[in-house]
This record gives structure tokens, sequence and C-alpha cells, in this order.
């Protein structure tokens, strides 16, 4: 568990300091802190259970409690600060402490069923543990057992099972207090006590998965993991979640080359003890629909193929076109991405390469180039928690970058930081922030952040205001270009959060037109000298290439004849006909993939790549910072993107460096931060609103259809409902049907009509949830026209 | 939907009363019993939407308090104190006759779902031991003869007055009483009864009073 | 120093019908004693209730003056009045008869106490059980926001006031303030972790007092006839008066008004003695929370201080007293239930402690208890007393060692044979003699 003092985590010099003895051991720490805390840093553990470092104590199971010198009663070491010169004795001292924590335990046991070796919590249960060091071997209860129907459904996902449950309320105060979802709560009174939900809400919040990490007993199970293993059966390895930017430690917990279950890990300055839903629970992926071999087209039909020969053929492939483009998806680590910045520049000798496989725009890339490519950490979480105030800008937290959003509330409900959002709805989100809507119609957002009120700008003038913007800023016409004013003329900084794990590392790695790595201008004679020194060629292209829709034009008009992919997935892009058209078109296509999916069904050949428990490798988070990871499967056969590229590179006769993770990481490391001239920051005009009836607003749901959430059910369960939100007012002109239906260009949907807190004549669809798959099936982005009629 | 507009706008009008809205929560489920009989999940609901809280905080709540009741009631609650004083003067034995005439035990609702008889806690009548309730109004030192004979005159529909209280009406009109108590009965019936009155009778009779004020002392 | 007799001071016009119409409480004297302090200083009010030594009347007899005192001056939040009219004591019958009989003594005692502390909104928080009650007091608040005296800028006066009448839904533990004010912000009535104290972030994290019914309603008779006055009754450490409920095997129980500080023999004398000249068998002074005591103690004056020396507590000051019909053993469990229903479930002593040892009882009523489980259930209790988050863990570790010290023989021939074996249950019944068996 985290350590952290109530004071705060500043453990700056002026903190007033106090001597407090523990079992007879003297220490020196900041008033304020709690005995437990005090104990923990001379190792003395008493034992708890409602104790966690970061919720609000609660001194509920009075298992910790203590003997203080001077206090006539045994005090809760969990709620009891020191004081100067305060003497404290636990149980190792103390028999009056002992013999409080032994009845606190024979209470505790009295009603829990004793069912450990059925308990998927036996061999690393905090009663289990304790009971043994802090209780007595045998029990003096004789009556009978209170029993409740076990176990039950509180969602989808999450099984409680009340027989076990010892009331420490750590799950229901993490739902109300961190989640901000307390749809878990105490039901009921007195030994009668229980957890659970409403009769008709289940506990459906993103952060679920934590009740059940946190439950110190075997009460909360989730229905994924129930059964598949015990504990001390397993072999943990720390990773990096490979979902979406805010870039949490996990544990990784496998057996016999299966993953069982993944877990937040402990990072402070990260994700501190948390994760969402999708990191903890979306990994089935990794095993399902694999690429097993590699595979070359014959005849029209992909068969598996030996590795030389695939090498070889697509060696031969991409010496035979004369123009070439290179597409990364968004979930590349830096040392993958990396490979593909290089073998596009020093292999091919193209620059036509571009990451950002969705919306994107040319004002984007730009933005990127010039101000967030290799720049130096500014906004980190811990400085997030301490903004005075922050203004979110096509980001929707909750969704995008949910350790943000905990990070965000935290911050909010601390009372110190105020949340704004330039948008189109109160998302959830946003009111669990607190927060407040700008109001801006889809397409308006860029003169809307021009023209910002007095007070807001004001508090963004505020030494430590940030603005975060999210990676739908490529959609608004003219939103990163007053960003960039709005951070200019307020000093606010500019905090960029992609949604997936990789485009920040591939930003930086230089998987993008017109940009080299650690942000080094494309056009810079000076960085194009020293990359090209590094990487061992004489030189780079140094015009600019293609990217986003221009390079996918230029495949399709014949302009560019050879494509490598690296895990893109076509659904992914607005305009999936341009798409499709383009891979089509190409005359050749590598696909490097580790699951078979519409472009391996359309390449020339498909080389296998490694998922991320096949490989090692960094993810740099939406704050900049490097988030290293290890192989879980350390006997994994399957290679890493950047390993099979450096197998093509010496088939084409371009051998190009290091291809390992350690390899390139030293590469990296001696190319260093770039102080030079940075790329022309856009200078794009704000958009106009697109005059229509009913404008769409769409973002991506958390759980939704990702590919990577495939395999999933009982998360998939616990997604957010589908349907169509409007205003009141908009609910009432359409005629308050239950069901309408949306028609944009390619088609039509027919959802749920629920009246939400958004602008009147705005939409608010899910981008790519069940059932509702905006691009595919109505081809519209946000801020385009749609017709809303009612259902049939 | 059970819930009304009406009464929407009655707990809207109950959250308005204090500085902040939640406090409400309390009365607005007794008017959630006076319209349901019973704390219902379209009340819950209701009562989430109107304070802007989860149903989940609301069910809380309202499983915590013994007067609320998760299946009907019924036209009468039927209350008796079972705890140690009024029990064992006589409680028991309320009870027990009660239990045997209603056929049913401690929160269950007769077959003709006109009554629900509940052993209760300490009333805060224990001079007028045994006590027993009927919708909440006091039904002060009862027999199992005199409390079967209310709970027959009630069956009949005749008209039955509480010893210190109005006569009575119903389980769901209490409840309403519960959330807006200007409900016009305060003078009906004798809220003061000789048991209040003994040592204040006594001390009359004897010339006790209290101490006069000293001279001066007079603020 | 008065010490015996009866003093009707609150109950003193109880027999006049339209006592608590604001005509009638006017007609002898109401609402002088705030005309009289709001003219006065809120600070010399509350220095007025120090010197008075007015100790709180809900059980624990903290000094009041001293509570106020604690409330944060020129703070700039809200500060907020709560009268704990949640009476849910076992024995405990005072607060609601004064609410019934005599409602505008508490509503002037809440007008004068919210200027004192400077609170412009007060709550009376009253259990639901009590409709009766509650409308007397909603009527009695109405009647003086029609006269002027709450509402805005009260005798023309800077001070305005909003009273409202809150009514509870059935819990025990509501009567623990902190329990109460979680409460009163429409959640689970479950204690709140103490520091920080009520006085400095009680309600809405605002300064709160919350004082018990009996106490407020002493405070227009202090302010109307002086501290010296009020000090005349009772002891040093017990000043004043009391409305003692007595209850049970008495030939008259029902309200006695009396200084603090008389014999419970003195007591037992008005009320008319022990039913059919019976002898106490055991009687407990203030509700089942307190230990009880025997005949032996009958002597011991009602104080605070002579309760401690005797081994327990004044508590709610409204004397129980059981005859030698009654099975202690049965007593007991009976309690013992009623501790495990209302324990809250926060704290671990208290919810499973009171499951445990109420499970032990039930056998022992049904006289098949062993003879060890007579001193385990004293363990038991101390594995609650002191280690629960609030007093109601401690309450409910007290009926149990404190009837053993006096009557262990009875719970050891609980181990063979049963409470109504032991003790007919038709003897302890007020309507024994016209039971036909």
């Amino acid at each position: 568990m985290t350590i952290t003092s109530n004071a705060g985590s500043d453990l700056t010099p002026q903190v007033e300091l106090v001597t407090v003895v523990v079992d007879g051991v003297a220490i020196e720490i900041p008033k304020g802190t709690l005995v437990i805390r005090a104990a923990e840093l001379l190792g003395i553990e008493i034992p708890r259970f409602c104790d966690h470092p970061l919720l609000e104590p609660v001194a509920a199971c009075r298992m910790c409690l203590v003997d203080i010198e001077g206090v006539p009663k045994p005090q809760p070491a969990c709620a009891q600060v020191v004081s100067d010169g305060m003497q404290v004795r636990t149980q190792l001292t103390s028999p009056i402490a002992r013999d409080a924590q032994e009845g606190v335990m024979e209470f505790l046991l009295l009603n829990h069923p004793l069912d450990c070796p059925v308990c998927d919590k036996g061999g690393e249960c905090p009663l289990q543990n304790q009971a043994m060091s802090a209780g007595r071997p045998e029990s003096r209860f004789e009556e009978v057992k209170r029993t409740f129907p076990k176990p039950i459904n509180v969602s989808a996902q999450i099984l409680l099972d009340r027989e076990r449950c010892v009331s420490c309320a750590r799950c229901t105060r993490f739902a109300d207090q961190i989640a901000g979802d307390p749809m878990l709560e105490l039901l009921e009174r007195g030994s009668n006590q229980q957890v659970g939900t409403a009769a008709d809400q289940p506990f459906d919040s993103y952060f679920s998965g934590n009740t059940v990490q946190i439950c110190p007993v075997g009460a909360l199970t989730s229905a994924a993991y129930r059964f598949r293993s015990r504990p001390f059966d397993l072999v943990s390895v720390p990773t990096t979640c490979e979902h979406c930017a805010s870039g949490c430690s996990l544990r990784t917990d496998h057996r016999r080359g299966t993953v069982t279950r993944r877990l937040a890990w402990d990072e402070p300055a990260v994700n501190e003890e948390w994760n969402c839903d999708k990191g903890r629970f979306a990994f089935t992926y990794q095993e399902q629909g694999r690429v097993a071999t590699p595979l070359i087209r014959e005849d029209g039909n992909l068969r598996p193929a030996s590795w030389p020969e695939a090498l070889d053929v697509a060696a031969r492939g991409l010496a035979a076109a004369t123009s070439h483009g290179v597409l990364v998806g968004g979930r590349s680590t830096v040392e993958d991405a990396y490979a593909y910045a290089r073998f596009a520049r020093a292999v091919l000798q193209s620059d036509n390469i571009d990451f950002r496989v969705r919306d994107s725009s040319d004002e984007e890339a730009q933005f990127l180039r010039s101000s967030v490519a290799g720049t130096a950490v500014r906004t980190t979480y811990e400085s997030l928690e301490k903004a005075p105030a922050v203004v979110l800008i096509a980001f929707e937290p909750e969704d995008e970058s949910p350790i943000v959003f905990l990070r965000l509330r935290k911050a909010a409900r601390g009372g110190g930081t105020r949340v704004y959002s330039v948008g189109a709805a109160v998302t959830r989100g946003l009111s669990k922030l607190a927060g407040t809507l700008i109001p801006a119609k889809p397409g308006a957002e860029a003169s809307v952040l021009t023209d910002l009120p007095a007070k807001v700008r004001a508090e963004l003038s505020t030494p430590g205001a940030v603005i975060m913007v999210g990676e739908r800023i490529a959609g608004i016409e003219g939103g990163a270009t007053a960003v960039l004013e709005l951070a200019r003329s307020t000093g606010a900084s500019i905090a960029w959060v992609p949604r997936r794990a990789g485009e920040r590392g591939a930003l930086d790695a230089g998987a993008l037109a017109g940009l080299l790595p650690g942000g080094r201008p494309l056009s810079d004679d000076l960085a194009r000298g020293a990359v090209a020194a590094c990487w061992g060629v004489e030189s780079l292209p140094a015009t600019t290439g293609l990217a986003g829709e221009s390079l996918l034009r230029a495949v399709t008009g014949g302009g560019i004849g050879a494509l490598i992919t690296g895990g893109i997935e076509l659904a992914d892009l607005p305009d999936q006909a341009l798409g499709r058209a383009a891979i089509e078109a190409a005359a050749f296509v590598v696909a490097l993939e580790n699951h078979h999916s519409a472009i391996t069904e359309l390449a020339d050949v498909v080389f296998p790549v490694a998922v991320v428990t096949e490989k090692s490798g960094t993810f740099m988070n939406w704050e900049g910072r490097p988030r290293p990871f290890a192989q879980t499967f350390k006997d994994a056969l399957v290679m890493s993107d950047a390993i099979v590229l450096g197998m093509l590179a010496r088939a084409m006769n371009a051998p190009i460096g290091a291809s390992d993770v350690a390899g390139i990481r030293q590469e990296l490391g001696s190319l260093g931060a770039w102080a030079g001239a940075r790329a022309e920051e856009p200078n794009t005009p704000a958009g106009q609103v697109v005059d229509a009836a009913y404008l769409v607003s769409t973002w991506r749901a958390l759980i939704d259809n990702g590919v990577m959430q495939e395999g999933e059910p009982y998360l998939a369960a616990t997604a957010h409902a589908v349907a169509a939100t409007c205003s009141a007012v908009t609910v009432a002109d359409l005629g308050a049907p239950e069901n309408v239906t949306v028609t944009g260009p390619l088609g039509s949907l027919t959802l749920p009509l629920l009246i939400g807190d958004v602008l009147d004549g705005v939409v608010c669809l899910p981008l790519n949830s069940p059932g509702c798959a905006l691009y595919r099936d109505l081809g519209v982005r946000s801020g385009q026209a749609v017709t809303i009629g009612g259902a049939v | 939907m059970t819930i009304s507009e009406a009464t929407r706008d009655q707990m809207r009008d109950l959250a308005a009363r204090y500085p902040k809205s939640r406090s409400a929560l309390l009365p607005m489920l007794h008017l959630v019993q006076s319209v349901d009989n019973e704390v219902t999940a379209d009340g819950i609901n209701a009562c989430a939407e109107v304070l802007g809280i989860t149903s989940a905080e609301v069910t809380a709540v309202a499983t915590f308090y013994t007067m609320y009741k998760r299946k009907p009631v019924g036209k009468h609650h039927v209350g008796v104190c079972t705890n140690t004083l009024c029990g064992l003067l006589g409680g028991d034995a309320v009870y027990a006759a009660l239990s045997e005439r209603l056929g049913i035990e401690s929160n269950e609702q007769s077959a003709d779902g006109v009554f629900w008889l509940e052993r209760i806690e300490c009333q805060a009548a224990c001079t007028h031991a045994p006590v027993m309730t009927v919708d909440w109004e006091y039904m002060d030192d009862v027999t199992p003869a005199s409390a079967v004979d209310v709970v027959d005159r009630l069956a009949r529909g005749e008209q039955v007055a509480s010893t210190r209280g109005p006569v009575i009406r119903d389980f769901q009109a209490t409840e309403h009483t519960l959330a807006y108590p200007l409900d016009g009965l305060v003078n009906e019936g004798e809220a003061v009864d000789a048991k209040m009155l003994v040592g204040l009778r006594i001390a009359q009779e004897r010339g006790m009073s209290a101490a006069p004020v000293p001279a001066g002392d007079a603020s | 120093m008065i010490t015996s007799g009866l003093t009707p001071i609150i109950t003193e016009h109880w027999d006049k019908p339209d006592l608590y119409t604001i005509e009638g409480y006017r007609r002898v004297g109401g609402y002088q004693a705030l005309a009289a302090a709001l003219k006065m200083d809120p600070d010399a009010i509350i220095g007025q209730i120090k010197d008075s030594g007015l100790r709180g009347r809900g059980g624990a007899g903290f000094p009041t003056g001293m509570k106020w005192g604690f409330v944060p001056q020129n703070d700039g939040k809200p500060h907020y009045l709560v009268v704990n009219a949640d009476e849910s004591e076992p024995g405990a019958c005072k607060d609601i008869p004064i609410m019934l009989a005599n409602p505008h003594a508490l509503v002037e005692g809440v007008i004068i106490s919210s200027y004192a502390i400077r609170a412009s909104h007060a709550f009376i928080y009253i259990r639901g059980e009590v409709p009766h009650a509650i409308r007397k007091v909603a009527f009695a608040v109405e009647q003086a926001r029609a006269s002027g005296f709450i509402g805005e800028n009260i005798f023309g006066t800077d001070f305005s006031l909003d009273v409202v009448v809150h009514s509870g839904a059935g819990a025990y533990i509501c009567g623990e303030e902190t329990a109460l004010l979680d409460s009163l912000e429409g959640y689970r009535g479950q204690p709140r972790l103490k520091p920080p104290f009520p006085a400095v972030a009680g309600l809405y994290a605002s300064p709160t007092v919350i004082n018990n019914v009996e106490t407020i309603a002493n405070i227009p008779y202090i302010i109307d006839r002086g501290v010296a006055w009020f000090r005349q009754f009772g002891t040093e450490k017990s000043p004043g008066f009391k409305v003692f409920s007595v209850s049970g095997h008495v030939v008259r129980p029902g309200i006695y008004e009396a200084p603090l500080g008389i014999t419970m023999r003195e007591l037992l004398d008005y009320a008319g003695g022990i039913r059919g000249g019976g002898e106490v068998k055991f009687w407990l002074p203030g509700g089942s929370s307190v230990p009880m005591l025997t005949a032996e103690h009958l002597d011991v004056p009602m104080t605070y201080e002579d309760m401690a020396t005797a081994g327990t507590m004044l508590g709610t000051g409204t004397p129980m007293l059981f005859d030698k019909t009654v099975s202690v053993v049965k007593a007991v469990t009976r309690w013992l239930e009623f501790y495990k229903h209302e324990s809250c479930g926060k704290c671990t002593p208290c919810r499973e402690g009171t499951y445990w040892i109420t499970g032990v009882l039930e056998k022992f009523e049904h006289g098949h208890g062993s003879p060890a489980e007579v001193d385990t259930l004293v363990n038991l209790c101390s594995q609650i007393a002191g280690r629960s988050f609030c007093a109601l863990g401690d309450a409910a570790a007290t009926p149990y060692p404190a009837a053993l010290k006096f009557f262990r023989a009875e719970f050891e021939a609980a181990t063979t044979t049963s409470a109504n074996e032991q003790f007919d249950p038709v003897a302890s019944y007020v309507f024994a003699e016209t039971v036909t068996r």
C-alpha cells in the first residue's frame, strides 16, 4: 500500500515534526500523521481491515486498537493522529492492545463462514493472515452463524458473498470517495448490515474491480476470476497497462502461460493504487484470434509461410515500389514506434508515416510537432492535483483516460481545483468532478476557447492552471490553434491526452511525418544530420511527407505504392471507405499484426508480432513519463514489431542498428533531448458550426466495442447504456419518443432516447458501442449533421 | 409509477426546508410510505431523483431505520412494546394476545391486509406500561383484552381514540403527518393524562412548590 | 440546597389544558425570558448558563454552558442548534411528556439558546414514533413564528431564526449526537469520528450545539429566574431540578419533578411504594444503559456524583423499578435484544458482540446456558466496553455485569432452569390479578 501522511505527500521542510514513541522506538514525523502510519514507518504492522491510506478513516473495524499512555481506553491507530511525546504501545508490547485486538478478531470471525478452502481470497487474505497473527487459536462462539444466500451479483462483473464481509466499508468508501459512484452502499443495520445496491441499479462503475482488490476478505470477487486459481499458484509480474494513455502500473498474474488476472499496482505518482475495469479485465484478447505464423498472399489467398520466405517476399515487394507509406497503430511501445520511424526514413527513404490511424488533421500534426513531441514533462498527475483550475477540451476523462479522471476527482474533491469542460454536454464524469460546462456546440469549440468567460481566463492565469486537450481536438477546426493561443495568453500549461497507450510514445519516437525522434523537426538540417548519424545512414528524406487522410488519399490515387502497417484497425478511421480503398489500392501491403483483422485480410504479407505480455518495452503516458515494462512470459517466442522490422531491413540489405529494447533505448538515449528550433505552430482559423437542426457530439465510451475488449462478456455487461442523449427541450421537440432513429450519410441507427444535460440541438452518441458504430453505420463525426426522427 | 408528480412536488418542497436538500430524506421516505404503504423501489428512485443522489444511497437509508417497511403494512400498524419494562409488565401477554387474534407474528401483515403487527422498542411511555401503538399513536396501559378490543373495533371500522392523541386514522395518514406535522389534529385528544400530572397533583395537595426567586436576582 | 420535596417548575402548569398553545403558555409567563434574553449580550447568556451549572439532561451530564462555549465565534460559518428529541432510551419518558404538555418551553429555550450561540437555524429532531409530540412541537413552532418569535428580526433585533421540526424514523442510535447529525443530514444514523467535535464541525460541517429537550426546556427558567434561584436546587455538582419519570412496579408511576439530590426512597414514597407493599428487587436510575442498583441503594441521592460513587450513573434520570416477581435473566436478555436490534452495525465489537451475547442470554432465558458461559459473558462484555465506536457498545456491555454483581445465583440457576420456571411471568404483569390461570 502507499504510505502517505495525512499532512499530504509534500514533505517539505516547513512541515512541523513531532516525536512519537511506538513500542519504545521514537520517530520524528509530521504533525497530523496517523498512529498507524507512524508505526508503519517503524516497520511495526498493526493489524487492520477498514484502514486504507487512500480512503478517509472510519475506525469501524476496531482491529487496530492500540494502547496510548494517558488514554484510558484503547484507541484506533487508523484514526488517531500523533501528538508530540505520545507513547503508543501496540500489540507487540501492550497486553491491553493485544487483548483488544484478539477480542475484535474473535468477534470478526463469529459470523465469518471460515470457508477459506473454497475462497478466492485464501492465501492472500488479510483476515486469514491476521487471524493467524492477531487472533486466538480457538473461538468460544457456539451459537448459530448468520447466513446469507451467496453469492449475489452487485454487477455483472462483481459478486458479493455477504457472509464473508466484515463491514469494513472499504468498497463503499471507494465507490463514493474515489470513483464517485455511490451505487454500492452499506444497507440494513446492526448484525444485518450488508453491502448492496439499489434494487434496480447495479454497481456499474468503471472502477468496480478495485473493490475486489481492496476487499480485505473474500466478500467481493469478480466473475472473470472467480474460482480460476489460488494466489499461491500464480506468478506475478509487474507491467504497464496497454489500453489508454493513463499509464497505470499493473500486476499481471499468470499460470501455465495464461494470464489469470490483472491487478492495479502501487504507483503513487501515477495510478496510486487504482486502475479501471478495462485495464483490469480486458486481457483475454491477448490469446484469441492470434496470427500464428507469417502469411503470404498467393493466387489471391493468404497462406502460411516460413519466416525466411515471408521476409523475402516482403523485402522484394517493398523494394519494387518506388514510394512507401507507414501506418503505425496507437498501441505501439516507444521502442516499436521508433523502429517504424527509423525503418520509414532509413530503409524506405520515406517520410510518409503516421501513428494517428484515427480522426486526424494537419492542424493537429502541426500542434503535436510544435508543442507536444519531445517536450519536457510539465503537467503530471501530482501537479494536476494542485492545479487551481483545469479546462478540458475535446476530452472526457472518465471515458478517455480514467486515471486522469480519478486524479482530477481527487483534486476537485479536495476543494482546491475547479474543473471546466468546453463541450456540448455535462457528462457523468464532469458532474462527478463538480465541473462546470462551458457550452460549445460541436464545431464551435475553437471560437468558444478564444472567447472564454473572463472568470475562467483569470483562473487559467493562476500559476499551475492546466488546459487538458484530448485527441479529439483533431476533429475541431482551429481547435489546436485556439488552445495554443489560450495557453500563450494565460500562461496555463497544455497537457495533450491521447486515448491510446502508444500515441504519446509514437509521437516522441518520430512516427509522424515531418518529425524525427525527440521532437526534432525533419526540416531542420542539424536535427536531420544528428539522427542520420545515429542511424548510420548518409541522409534522410528532407521533405515532410504525407500523413493522415492525405497519406491514404495518395495511396488511393496511386502516388504511394507500398504500405507497411503495424497494429491498426481500419474501423478506427472516420472515413472507413477511404481506409479500405487505400489498402486495396496499394500495390503491396506488409502488415505486422498480432490478430487477424480487416487489414490482415487485405495484406500481401502478414508478420505475427508480440502482444504486450510477450515483449518488453515502454509506454509513454500522457504526462510524457516513460512507463517501462518487462516481458511477462519470458519464454514467449513471438517477436516484437521492432525485431521483425530489423529482420525485414536486413532482408532488404539495409541494416539499421538495434532492434532489441535495450539497444533501442540506448540509441534513443544517445540522441538525447532536442534543444533546437521546434516545428512551426498551426495557425488555422476557427471552424464554423454546421447549420443543421441536429449535430452529433461523440466520443468513445471506456467500455465499448474496442477489439481489445473482446472475449470479456462480464466487462461488456457493465458498459454504460447505449442511447441517444438530448436536452429536455430537444427531446420535447422530437415529441419525446422512447426511441429515435438517427440518420447520417451512410445509414440509420435506432436507439433509446434519453434526456441529459446537453445543449439544445445536439445529440450525444457513443462512437463505437454495441449497436452504435457511428463511422460505420452513420458515417458521421462530431460536429456533423444528422437527422432524427421518431422510431418506427 | 406510484409516485405522482404531486408527490414529487411535495418532496421538492420538503427538500427546500433545509439548508442542504438531502436532510429531507427521512421525511421524504415517510411521505413515500404515506402514498405507497411501504418504501417502494419507485419511491426510492423518486427520492434519489429529487435529491440528485443514487438510488443505492437512498436504499442505504431506507433500510437503516425501523419505521421504513419493505413490504406493505396494510391499513393499521399495531406495535406492542416488548422491551424489558413494558414486556415484563404485561406487554408480552398483550403481544401474544394480538398475535393470536390476528394470526400473525411480528413484522407480518394479517391475511386481510388490515393489520401489521410488530414488537416495538421503548416508546418513551414507560410510565404507561404496557404500551401499545396504533399507527404510532399511543394506546397506553393496555391489557391483552383491551388491546384485542382495540383491533376488533378497528376491524369493524369503529372509531378508536388514542389515549394521548387523536382518533386513529390509518398508517398512511400518520406517515403523512411525519412529513407534514401541521395536520390540524394538534387539538384532538388529551395529550396530558393523570400519570403525567401525578407528581404535580401530589405537590399541589401537599403544598410543595418550587423555591421563590431570590430578591434582586431575576434578570 | 434544596434536595427533597417535589418542585414543579417545567411541569408546574401541566394541568392547564391550553398550556400547549402560545396563549396558554404566555398566560403563565411564557416568552418573558425570551424578551429578556434578546436584550442581553449572547455571551452573557452563555455565561449565565455556565454559572448556573446546568448539566445536560440527555444522559451524559455534560455542562451545557461549557458546550456552548466551545462554539467558535466570528468564524464566518453558520451555526446550528440541534435539539435531541430522539428519546428512545429504555425507561426514559420525560422528553416526550415535556413536548406533549409544554412544547413552548422547548421552543422558547430553542430561541434563546440559538441567540446565545449565534445560530440562525435550529432543528428539533424528534423520533418518528411519537406523532402527537411532533404535532405539538410543530404547532408551537408555527405559533411562535406567527407571533414573531421565530423568523426575521425577532423583536426588532437583528437576530433571525428559522426552526425546523424533523421526524426521525426509528433508530435508537440517533440519540448519539453525531449519529443524529448524520441522520439529520439524510444519511444512515451512524456515529461520526471525533474529532472534529460538533461544536467545531457538526451539522453540514459547521459549528453545532446538540442539546437534549429537557436541557433546553430549563433555559427559559434560568434566564427568567436567575442563577442563584437555579442553584438553590440540587447540589454543587448537580444543580437544578429534574423531570423524573418513575416507572415499573410502583403504585403511582408517572412524572415527578424534583430537585436533583432527592433520593429514590423519597421519590418511591411519592409514587406510593412498590405495588402490593412489595419490595424493590432492582432499579435503574436512568435508563437501561446504566448499571442497576438494588434496594440497598434507595438512599443514594439522585445526583451525577452520588450515582457515580454508587457504581452507576444518573443517566436520563428516569428510574425504572422492578419488584421481586421479575426475572433478572429475562430483563437483561430483553435489554440485550434491544441493543442488538439497535446496534448500528458500524463497529465490530458492538455489531458482533451484541449478536453473540444475545444468543447466549437467550439460551439462559430458556434454561440452556452452561455454567462456564456465566463468566464468558463477562469477558465478552469487557471486549465491547471501551472498544466500541460509540457509547451504544458501552451501554450494551452494562446490564449483564451489573446484574451478575447482585444476582449471580439467578444466572447460574438459568443454566438448568428457564426464566419462566424461576419466575412466573404472569406475576410481573401489572394486570396480574386479572389473569385467570
